[in-house]
């Protein structure tokens, strides 16, 4: 290892990644601010999951929090990867959704909320299958409406990545922040492959996937707001400065006609390279195309 | 998936519940009550069949030291016997603070 990358702070980070759902919600709230709503011991768990010979888990992998951050209100949703990869079924659904819809109501009571979702997740939870789609549907929803008043901050540290469906959710939301670990894409790398064959995509080709679905590309080409490292006050800084900010003039997915004009822009007879990506569709580009 | 469900003679009262880990592959959750009865139960969903014996000498002998009156929800997915018996003393550790 060169030494511009050592990083002799390295031993003294409290890792995010290591943290589990509960516990990373809880770490971005000021300090005795936070309390869980519909927590594991409201049971409200998956009713499909055993049907079908899954074991459940209380919380359905969905952990909400409501406290304060920066002196203001705000809900967290933290999804646990380790669950079923972070999938979103008809009751994980449901509890994001109602997070989203309560901090909207709040918002139009004059009390300003600002909404966090840490998404490490799979997409749709196949055992649900068109309940785990119609929940991705209210999110999104749910985003909209609550993006106009207050921001909502997505947050995909790893090792899941963020996929599928909730892929859709994270570009809807006002801010994204990314570590180098995280992957973003709407389509997985396995799914790619299943689907296309090794040749288009090698699913076990790390440097590949993280070449194209990692933090640090989405960051280059503009896709994401932020890039931090693996550190519990860096991504806890990060939701404090977004949440100053506020509401974007422009939300990245209203850019429709930049985004189109990119896709048209590109020469697909030949391969591209990830980095040629970085350089035609830059954080620097993105900013001058946004004026 | 499996359940099974045990009962263990217990008489201290417990004051706080706790909840433990996470529904993962080699991993499992304990939500762990303070209960009424004279008795404690304990209710195990797991995603491997065919493992009562073990449940039940993982749980004698969690049971040979604890003598809290507790309702017990484990939902496991092929915890080994040794993770069992860490997230249980994990759990009785966070009601006990």
């Amino acid at each position: 290892m060169s030494d511009e990358r050592y990083d002799a702070n390295f031993i003294h980070r409290q890792s995010f990644i290591e943290l589990d759902a509960r516990e990373r919600a809880k770490a971005l709230f000021d300090p005795g601010t936070s309390r869980e709503l519909a927590g594991p011991f409201d049971r409200m768990e998956s009713p499909w999951l055993p049907m079908q010979g899954v074991t459940p888990q209380a919380d359905d992998g969905c952990v909400v929090m409501k406290g304060k951050i920066s002196g203001q209100a705000a809900v967290v949703v933290a999804l646990e990867g380790a669950f079923q990869g972070g999938s979103m079924g008809e009751v994980s659904g449901a509890k994001l959704t109602t997070a989203l819809d309560l901090a909207c109501a709040d918002n139009e009571k004059g009390i300003p909320t600002s909404a966090v979702m840490l998404l490490e997740t799979g997409g749709v939870r196949l055992q649900e299958a068109n309940l785990g789609l119609a929940a991705i549907a209210e999110i999104m929803a749910s985003i909209l409406t609550l993006r106009k008043y207050a921001p909502v901050i997505s947050i995909t540290a790893g090792t899941v990545g963020c996929f599928g469906g909730m892929s859709l959710a994270a570009g809807l939301s006002s801010y994204i922040i990314l570590t180098r670990e995280a992957r973003l894409g709407l389509n997985g790398p396995e799914v790619i492959e299943q689907e296309s064959g090794v040749d288009e995509f090698d699913s076990s080709d790390r440097a590949l996937i993280w070449a194209i679905h990692g933090g640090e590309q989405r960051y280059a080409t503009g896709l994401a707001d932020a890039l931090v490292d693996d550190d519990t006050q860096q991504v806890a800084d990060a939701v404090r400065r977004f949440i100053a900010k506020g509401v974007p003039p422009v939300h990245r997915s209203s850019q429709v006609a930049l985004y189109r004009n990119r896709i048209a822009a590109l020469d697909t007879s030949r391969q591209w390279e990830p980095k040629e990506l970085r350089a035609t569709w830059g954080t620097s580009s993105f900013a001058e195309e946004k004026q | 998936m499996e359940q099974i469900e045990f009962d263990y003679p217990a008489k201290r009262k417990v004051s706080r519940r706790a909840h433990v880990g996470v529904v993962g592959s080699g991993d499992l959750e304990v939500l762990l009550e303070p209960a009424d009865a004279g008795s404690s139960h304990v209710i195990i969903r797991t995603s491997v069949d065919g493992f009562r014996d073990t449940w039940k000498a993982v749980l004698d002998r969690f049971f040979a030291k604890y003598d809290g009156v507790v309702r017990i929800e484990i939902n496991d997915v092929g915890a080994t016997p040794g993770s069992v018996l860490l997230r249980l003393e994990q759990a009785v550790e966070a009601s006990e603070q």
